[in-house]
């Protein structure tokens, strides 16, 4: 049993065991104050780090913070542990395992051949001892690619989810809200809706909808209906369109519980969406979404920071091969990370920790209107994200989702980032946009006049 | 004769915001301050006071009691919900002042929540429309509580020895509607009742529910609920009216 005492500095520090240590060490925010595991001091929090930095990485394998025995993303994530990968890190220390990242010997390829040497607690361990460029450092240098009717990770590629929400499902409104995304060059990571009505008739409709705009004009890209996994199990039986599966997941079981899902459910609907073999490029079947303060909120943190159970999250999703993963960083209200500043802290962390673990990692650039955040707080982290090579950002018509009632990154915002950091749309889905007409020869999505635009010729009577 | 705008059309489907024209990449100055507009008014509704005085004097001769949660001020609120869904100890004790021997059918609780605004707007009207459909039950004086979560009717219900709690509650404002209210109903309240035991109405307010429709709903639940002797998922509105089992996580 190591040690948790620090004299760093001359000052005395003891925590009680590893939980406590990665809690203390965690930059501060409200999630951690709420659940009482937050440093009560600057001081104590450094000294957290001086402790942390000092254990050996290996810890996380002998000691695991929810135990073995009750809780089967534990068993997960250690049965499916690359020991012989892990070998090559095994004598660092977590600030060794830090350096040693941000080092030019961590490559894009080594970090590639390492990702299932690392477990999320290791990851969420080395982001509490790092900055936020570092975080975007590392992060830039994890390529994770996956493909379904596109191909989404490559170098010098920002993916985007085009979210066309209805307070009431409305079929004419949800293709208004996917016409003008599409105008906008953005939906090629998916077309995905969060259903009003989780009824399986609706997201049926939703879903065969969606299906028809897409084969209508040809678009390389995936559709998807946000809702429950045995919902999706229940449409696919149904013979309905299902692209992609969806479900929400969290770091411990029990937290997967309260979201009426498990590992083996999660198999059962990705063997499903695999049988109907309806990816032209590549077979990655599953969407996940996270969020930090997801476990605390269902009462199932085991006393684990909410940054490190969020990063156990990933090893729910990487273990279904995903086509996307997001963490929904804002959406979850102050009281879990309370202003701008800790958003954007956390999109950097969760967006690190998921690459690091191997996974096509995409955000949710959002806020609602109590957390102390505005767009110009999203302004910055979605450039940032955008720098740290982010797979995909999601993007709703002016910001403003009329259903979840939250705001979250714009059509606008996917032309500004291509424009400012020289990013672009898949290559399968920029040779429709291309196409379609809807580029200039700069590639440059073209300010369509929408009588003019191809992709309004029909679809505006498409739905009845 | 110009051609119809597509945009036209579309936009009656939905209140998305769609066809807003772009500079360059950039959204358009006019849509921009729109936005901010929406913004601002959305958080105005969480940070604005409700004036307790105010509705206490609307809802006379019917008596009331104002009191407050733990949490001692705004950010306290916003940061911890914990402290929003218990009372504060004095209360506390000017709720044990109104307990009667026989108890109390029903207390309905007016709560600020996330946009005190929708309470100001919508809550004594409702009220209104509830109270004349409630004849024969006895009423506990109305508890118009501050910086409180729809936990807090709990705790309000225990003090008084009240059979059922309604606690009319401003929900999350979004940038549509800021000034929406909610209900939560639960049978039997006391201090930690689940959430999976109360039921919900959600978007009460001018272009969503209608006063009328949500007591009608809320009267129905109620005798129900007296009936079945529990609210929550056992109590489900099978007149096949909006039931919101997902407003919970919009106000929460």
């Amino acid at each position: 049993m190591p040690d948790y005492v620090s004299a760093f500095h001359g000052e005395r520090h003891r925590f009680a065991d590893l939980r406590e240590v990665l809690a203390k060490a965690s930059p501060r925010r409200s999630g951690d104050e709420l659940a009482g595991l937050a440093a009560a001091s600057d001081a104590q929090r450094v000294a957290a780090r001086s402790v942390l930095a000092d254990l050996p990485l290996r810890v996380f394998l002998d000691e695991p913070l929810v135990p073995y025995e009750t809780d089967e993303v534990t068993r997960l994530i250690l049965d499916t542990h690359d020991a012989a990968g892990f070998a090559a890190l095994a004598h660092l220390t977590v600030g060794g395992f830090r350096d040693w990242l941000l080092s030019y010997e961590a490559t894009p390829e080594r970090l590639a051949e390492l990702a299932r040497a690392i477990t999320p607690e290791m990851a969420a361990a080395a982001s509490k001892l790092m900055r936020n460029q570092d975080l975007i450092s590392v992060a830039s240098r994890c390529r994770v690619t996956t493909a379904f009717r596109n191909t989404q990770g490559l170098a010098g590629r920002l993916g985007s989810r085009l979210q066309p929400n209805h307070p009431t499902d409305d079929l004419r409104g949800i293709a208004a809200a996917t016409l003008d995304g599409l105008l906008y060059g953005t939906g090629d990571a998916v077309i995905g809706v969060n259903p009003a009505s989780d009824n399986v008739t609706n997201c049926i409709a939703l879903l065969e909808m969606l299906d028809g705009l897409r084969q209508r004009h040809d678009i390389p890209t995936q559709t998807c209906v946000l809702t429950h996994v045995t919902n999706a199990i229940e449409i696919m039986r149904r013979g309905a369109p299902v692209d992609l599966v969806f479900q929400s997941v969290a770091g411990t079981e029990a937290a997967n519980t309260g979201f009426g899902v498990n590992l083996g459910l999660l198999r059962e609907a990705r063997d499903a969406a695999l049988s109907l073999r309806r990816g032209t490029v590549g077979d990655n079947v599953m969407y996940f979404e996270t969020g930090q303060g997801a476990a605390l909120s269902a009462g199932a943190h085991h006393g684990i920071d909410q940054q490190t159970v969020e990063a156990r999250a990933y090893a729910v999703a990487r273990a279904f091969e995903p086509l996307l993963v997001n963490t929904v960083v804002g959406f979850i209200g102050p009281e879990y990370l309370f202003d701008g500043k800790q958003i954007i802290r956390a999109g950097l962390e969760d967006h690190f920790c998921g690459k690091l673990l191997g996974l096509p990692m995409g955000c949710d650039v959002c806020y609602t209107n109590h957390a102390e955040a505005d767009q110009d707080d999203m302004d910055t982290l979605m450039t940032l994200l955008t720098v740290a090579g982010v797979t995909f950002l999601i993007a709703v018509p002016g910001s403003d989702d009329v259903m979840l009632n939250y705001q979250s990154a714009s059509f606008h915002d996917m032309l500004y980032l291509r424009s400012q950091l020289r990013v672009r749309a898949a290559p399968e889905f920029e040779a429709w946009l291309e196409r379609m007409e809807m580029t200039d020869r700069a590639g440059r999505i073209r300010q369509l006049e929408p009588r003019t635009a191809r992709l309004l010729a029909g679809p505006a009577d498409a739905p009845a | 004769m110009p051609p119809p705008d597509p945009w036209e059309r579309l936009r009656a489907a939905t209140r998305a915001r769609i066809g807003l024209g772009r500079v360059g990449d950039a959204l358009p100055l006019k849509a921009l301050l729109e936005f901010q507009l929406a913004h601002a008014r959305a958080r105005d509704a969480v940070h604005a006071p409700l004036d307790t005085g105010a509705i206490a004097d609307a809802i006379r001769p019917a008596p009331s009691v104002i009191v407050t949660s733990a949490a001692p001020d705004r950010p306290s609120y916003l940061r911890r919900p914990d402290l929003g869904r218990m009372l504060d100890p004095a209360s506390r004790a000017a709720l044990a002042g109104h307990e009667t021997a026989a108890g109390y059918d029903l207390v309905f609780v007016i709560a600020d929540g996330l946009s005190p605004i929708a309470v100001r707007h919508h809550a004594v009207k409702l009220l209104r429309a509830c109270v004349t459909r409630l004849a024969g039950w006895s009423l506990a004086p109305a508890v118009i509580a501050t910086q409180a979560r729809v936990a807090l009717g709990d705790e309000i219900g225990e003090c008084l020895g009240a059979r059922m709690c309604a606690v009319l509650i401003g929900e999350r404002p979004g940038l549509s509607v800021a000034d929406s209210l909610g209900v939560y109903l639960t049978h039997a309240p006391c201090i930690g009742r689940r959430d999976s035991e109360r039921n919900c109405i959600s978007n009460i307010h001018a272009n969503g529910l209608s006063y009328e429709v949500a007591a009608e709903l809320l009267a129905w639940l109620m005798t129900e609920a007296r009936h079945r002797k529990l609210t929550g998922v056992g109590l489900k509105d099978d007149r096949g009216a909006i039931l919101s089992e997902r407003g919970h996580d919009r106000l929460e």
